[in-house]
Order: structure tokens, then sequence, then C-alpha cells
């Protein structure tokens, strides 16, 4: 498969990092009104939405409300954490000047902590997308997610710790920065570590404080509705942004990339990396939007700081692109992507590996 | 009707005051961890809010053909002000938020607790312009606590000179309305410099108040009408003996331009009372942005107490080799950790080659380049 991967001259990347480069010029200088308006409906919707679902929870004794309540609740913490904080936390709304939407300010109704993410995410992982060693994201210090990984019995586990991963989702994001797997072995020590696990235990303290004791307390005799409630709302969101964070670079035809390729890496094989390490999911508006636009997962990766409601019109014209440049596109409906990134947790927890890293393009 | 509604909205501001205790509760903050509770007032009422300072526009009019007066109401953040003094008034325009400082006119009295603002709509004024065509009604506004050391002392001098030009009125007014308000007894002269007779803010509740009271003289001064005020020409220290030969007896309160701001503080100088003359500097936003690709200025650091001269390069590249450690990540531009505030001057982003100007502006500083010097909060 990884010989299908056209390889671009220096020339060749040098104009397809200018054309990329044009999109980006040309979106930033629209930015306006439009967008700004856009991700304030989506935070009033967003708060309307935790309001009725932590109001319908405290009628929980009543089934429908409930089941509404959690509904309610649960689209409200995914729009939070994926088109709201995600993106507003990578700056994409920094040109408003609103401390309200700058990624200073913003934190996200999640336990980790709003710098950490952005250290560990927009800085490690944006940058070094896909590269082997570097960017963390693959696997998470926990799973096997490449074939370059040396197999150990360990692995043997895969599908049981992805699973308890997509369950506990939200505590292995906030983990994330600590880097458990290189405190284990002894690269990190905790002193390094303890202003980081510092930060982790104050927010993930508000947030149970929150879901779990306060607002169910509120409810008097109906705190267990509350409580369970919350509960099944954080593991909504757990599995959803799971599935959707998993589908951006692990599914069949994404590549991964040696270190090597970072040495004096040019700005057009950096998109290219970009291009190439990520893959896109279909589907209507209100999918999109669900998923943070993370769906769009390549213009994502390629203008990371773009307001992400912009795209899907950015699409177009990147689809355009790599097809002139004979570039592959990776997209799919959200079962086959998903589908292949459960084979090939499944395949990794196996000795065995298929394909190679890029070395260079 | 506009009674009625100024009634409800003042209504409105004391119940926000009085639910204060509630809203700014450790309980209401745990429940709405991690966001501000304001995130959740603001579906109520746009200028509600637990711990910033905002205020709602309550009336627009248009004192002369490019004014606009807008009186505004705070909320129940707003602390008031002395007479003189200045508040940071934030709009967005087209998505951005900008933020520029205009003087109160308002008496310090004023009994509705509201502020009033004139604006003078500058032809390179972003901002003023879009306040002169959009201010409406009903449209919250960012404020800040009233700022500036120039303000009359709560002691009122008895002998009193107000010497304005242009929209720089709006401060002395304020002290105007404020000391007729108190009912002050002392000599009060009130010197304004403009164009013409229709270019004067508050005209005629002006000539109303000269009228009304025996101690206080209005002279309005034209440049570009003569026959009209009171006199004529620019000021000059020959006019000034003419028409206030005791003006070294006075407490002098000055705003305007700085042309006619120079010529007074010299002839203060030069009668040797400088510190009977209090001024304020207003000036419209007009940084001189260097032409072409010289490279000029200092690139100062203001919360580390350093500055460098500029080198052209990046911003971040700068405060590294001036010795300082601010975040940074990919250095290109994508991951915003490196984002921090610009105080005030010039940058050029490199990604999209357009210069900004823009005062107390959250920058990425591995992507801005300064053009000419330029203030940042590192």
């Amino acid at each position: 498969m990884s010989n299908a991967v056209p390889v671009l001259n220096e020339e060749q990347l040098e104009s397809f990092g200018k054309e990329m480069d044009a999109i980006r010029v040309r979106v930033m200088a629209d930015l306006g009104d439009r967008d700004v308006q856009y991700i304030r409906k989506v935070i009033r919707a967003q708060r309307a939405l935790e309001v009725t679902g932590r109001g319908l929870l405290m009628l929980g004794f009543f089934p429908p409300a409930w089941v509404a309540g959690v509904t309610a609740l649960s689209a409200s913490k995914i729009l939070d954490n994926m088109e709201i904080g995600h993106n507003i936390m990578h700056g994409q709304y920094d040109f408003a000047q609103d401390p309200a939407l700058s990624s200073k300010n913003f934190d996200w109704d999640t336990a980790c902590p709003g710098d950490q993410w952005k250290h560990s995410h927009n800085y490690m992982h944006h940058t070094y997308t896909n590269v082997q060693d570097v960017d963390r994201d693959i696997g998470y210090g926990v799973l096997r997610m490449s074939d370059e990984e040396p197999w150990r019995p360990y692995y043997l586990g895969n599908p049981v710790y992805a699973f308890l991963l997509a369950v506990f989702f939200q505590y292995g994001v906030a983990l994330h920065d600590l880097e458990t797997e290189r405190l284990a072995s002894g690269e990190r020590t905790w002193k390094d570590v303890r202003h980081i696990a510092k930060g982790i235990w104050r927010k993930t303290r508000g947030q149970t404080l929150k879901d779990y004791v306060l607002f169910p307390l509120l409810a008097g005799p109906f705190f267990l509705y509350v409580f369970t409630g919350n509960l099944v709302a954080n593991l909504v969101r757990n599995l959803w942004s799971y599935t959707i964070i998993f589908c951006g670079h692990f599914p069949d035809g994404v590549q991964q990339f040696h270190k090597s390729v970072l040495e004096n890496e040019t700005r057009g094989h950096w998109y290219y990396r970009q291009l190439l390490g990520s893959a896109n999911l279909t589907g209507g508006k209100l999918f999109h939007v669900m998923s943070g636009n993370l769906s769009h997962q390549i213009e994502h990766h390629l203008f990371p700081a773009l307001p992400a409601h912009r795209y899907a019109e950015i699409s177009e014209e990147v689809q355009e692109i790599c097809l002139r440049y004979g570039l592959p596109y990776n997209k799919g409906p959200l079962t086959r992507q998903f589908g292949t990134v459960v084979r090939r947790i499944f395949r990794l927890s196996l000795p065995g590996s298929g394909t190679p890293a890029l070395t260079a393009a | 009707m506009a009674h009625a509604s100024n009634r409800i909205n003042h209504r409105r501001v004391r119940a926000q005051q009085a639910l204060q205790p509630v809203m700014a509760s450790r309980l209401l903050a745990a429940l709405a961890f991690p966001h501000s509770i304001d995130r959740y007032l603001e579906l109520v009422d746009p200028s509600w809010s637990v711990s910033d300072l905002r205020g709602t526009i309550t009336d627009v009019r248009h004192e002369t053909a490019d004014t606009v007066t807008m009186t505004i109401r705070p909320n129940h953040h707003w602390q008031g002000f002395r007479p003189g003094q200045f508040v940071q008034l934030t709009v967005e325009i087209d998505g951005v938020r900008r933020t520029r400082c205009y003087s109160p006119a308002n008496s310090v009295h004023r009994a509705d607790g509201q502020i009033e603002l004139t604006v003078k709509a500058h032809a390179w004024g972003y901002v003023s312009r879009h306040l002169f065509a959009k201010a409406r009604p009903g449209m919250t506004v960012g404020l800040s606590q009233a700022q500036g050391e120039f303000w009359m002392p709560s002691r009122r001098p008895g002998r009193v000179l107000l010497v304005s030009g242009g929209s720089g009125i709006t401060p002395v007014m304020s002290m105007l309305r404020t000391l007729v308000d108190e009912g002050h007894q002392g000599q009060i002269t009130f010197l304004h410099y403009a164009l013409s007779d229709q270019d004067v803010i508050y005209n005629e509740e002006l000539k109303q108040i000269a009228d009304a009271h025996d101690n206080i003289d209005l002279i309005r001064v034209y440049t570009e009408q003569a026959g009209v005020g009171e006199a004529f020409g620019f000021f000059s220290a020959d006019q000034l003996h003419s028409l206030i030969p005791d003006f070294a007896a006075a407490e002098t309160f000055l705003c305007g331009p700085p042309g006619l701001m120079e010529k007074v503080v010299q002839v203060w100088c030069e009668a040797g009372i400088p510190e009977r003359l209090h001024k304020e500097f207003f000036t419209a936003q007009s940084h001189p942005v260097p032409a072409g690709d010289t490279v000029e200025g200092d690139v100062q650091f203001a919360r580390s107490e350093r500055f460098v001269p500029n080198d052209g390069r990046n911003i971040l590249e700068q405060a590294e080799a001036a010795g300082l450690q601010p975040q940074s990540g990919c250095r290109m531009g994508i991951c915003s950790t490196c984002t921090c505030r610009k105080v005030s001057g010039a940058v050029r982003n490199l990604q999209t080659g357009e210069i900004s100007t823009e005062a107390n502006e959250d920058i990425r500083i591995c992507v801005s380049v300064p053009v000419g010097t330029v203030t940042l909060d590192i």
C-alpha cells in the first residue's frame, strides 16, 4: 500500500506548499463577523443544551426526562469539547480579540486542563503529526498503533486497552501530557511532572465536584438520577470523541513518518506530511458540527488555526489540488473508516508488521 | 417611551447588583466550572456579567454633522468617574474587537447614573466612523473603569479656566456641567476652539448655561469663520491676554489637538505658571508606519522592563535574543502557544503580509515582525 504513495520532487513540493499557503492567506484575510457569529451561535446552542439537560435530569425520576436530559447534556459536552473548545483553543478565533473566544483563556468541560492540551496537541501533535517517536498521539503511549513499534506480549491486550481508553477517554486525554510511559521507563521523574500533575488534579477535581457531587446534591432525593445521568453523558461524550479522533490518523491508507523527515523539513513537505497523515469522514452538516469539523481532519491539519467551520468549503479546493499533484485524499464514511481502525487495533495486537513508515517524500 | 424603558433599564441594573453576591458565589462558580457564570448570564442579558464592566447604549444623537453622542448605561460594576477622566470603549467591528479612549462629557452628578460619550468621526478613524454610522440604542459595548490623571480636584478651585479644541471639549464639558450642578460660585471661563459655529459640540447647551449664570463666560473662537463667535483665529499669547487678562489667576484645564496644546503649554510656561495648567492629550489613533522594508525602532518588553533595537527578525526571536523566554511551540504560526499581548505599535504578519497598528491586541509573535517601535506584554 505504501508503494502507492506518490513521491513529489523538491520543486513539486514547493509549489504544492505555495498553493496551500495561498488558501490560508486568502481565508485569513476574509475572517470576520461571519466566523464570530457562527461560533457564538454554537456556544449559545451548547449553553442552552446544557441548561436544558441539567434541568431535565433533575426530573430524572420520570424516564423520558432522564433520557432527554442525558441526550441534551451529552450533546452539550460534545459541542463544548469539539466544535467550541478544541477549535477555540487552537487559536482559530484569536483574531476576534474577544477574551471569551481567546485561546489564552478558554478551558473546556472535560478533565484535561486547557493549557496542557494546548502543549501536547497544538504544538506536539500538530507540528510533528504522525512522526514516529515524536507525535505521542500515535497510540497515546498505551496502544500499538504503528507497524514499526516492536511487538511485545503487553500488546496482546491492545483491543482491551483501546476499549478502556474509549470508556475513560477524558481521563486518558487528561493524563496525556504527563507522558506516563516515560515516567514508567524512568526517562521522566515525578519531580519533573509535579506541576502537570497538580494541574490535572485541580481540573479533574472541579469536573468531578460539578458532575458527581454538586448537581446530584442539588437534586436532593433524586441524587442518583442526576449522578447516573451525568455519568452516562460523560461516557457518551468519551465514546464519540474517541471514535472521531481515532478516525483522524489511524484508518487504512494514512501514512506515518520516520523521525528523519524532520531534519530541514521544508514547508511544502510539512503540508505533504499533514495531508498524507490525516483522513476525513464524510457526512452531513450536523455530523460535521458534532465532530467539531474534525471530520475534515485533512483541512484541520493543513490549516489548524483557521476556523473549522470553513474547512468544508476549503476542502473542495484542497481536493482539486491533490488531484493535480496525484496525491491521495483519504475520505470515507464513519463506519468504514472506524472499521479499518478497529482492524488495525486487533492486527497490531499480534506480532508482525505491514506498512513501514515513510522516510522522505 | 424613552422614560419607561429607561426606568426598566435602571431597575435591571439594580436587580443585577442585588444578585451579584449570588452570581459571584463559589457555589455557582463550581456549578459552571470551568466556564465563567457570565456565559450563562449572557443568555439572559448581554450586558450582564459577574466580573466585566459593560454598558448598553440607551440613546444616540448627533450634536454636529460629524459627531455622534451616545448615552450609555454601565452595568453595576461601574464605579463612577471624576470630571475629566476617560473610559476605554470596546466595540466589535466585522467580528474584531477594537478599543478606544473617550471622556464622558456628563456631570458626575447625573441622576440616572448613565454616561455620555461624544465621538467625532475622523476621516481615518476606523472606530469613530463605525460608531458614527452604527451606534444604536440597545447595543452592548465593553467599558473600562474611569482612568487618567486629568481631573478636577474635589476641592474645586475658585477661578476656573477651561480650554478646549474640537472634540477635546468632552472632558472639560464634564467639568463645566459638574460645576454647574454644584452651584459653583467662582468665576468660570469656557474657552473653546472650533472651525466654525456648526462644529461646536454642545453649542446650544453652552449658550444656555452661559446665559443662565453670571459667573460663567463662554468664549467660542472660530478659526475658519469670522464675525460669528466671540473671537476669531488660532490661539496665541496676544489673543489670550486680550480675551482673558486674569488667566494666570485661574486653575486651567486643557484638552485639544496637539497644535493647540503645544501653544497653550508654551504660554503657561513663559508666564512661569506651568503647575496651574492641567492637560489631557487626546490624539486620534494614527501610528506613522515606516514605509517599505526599513528596520527601525525598538522592541520593548514591558513586563520584563527590557528593550532591544529592532533587528527585523520576528518578535519571538528578538525576545529570545534579549534573554527572555516567552512560551513558544511550532515557530510557524500554527499552534498559538506564543500568542501574547501587543500593547502598542505596529507589526507585520509574516503569513498574510498585513500590518496591524491596533493597541492591546493578541498576536502570534513567531510570525510577527515589528514595524517601527512596538511594545509587548512579555
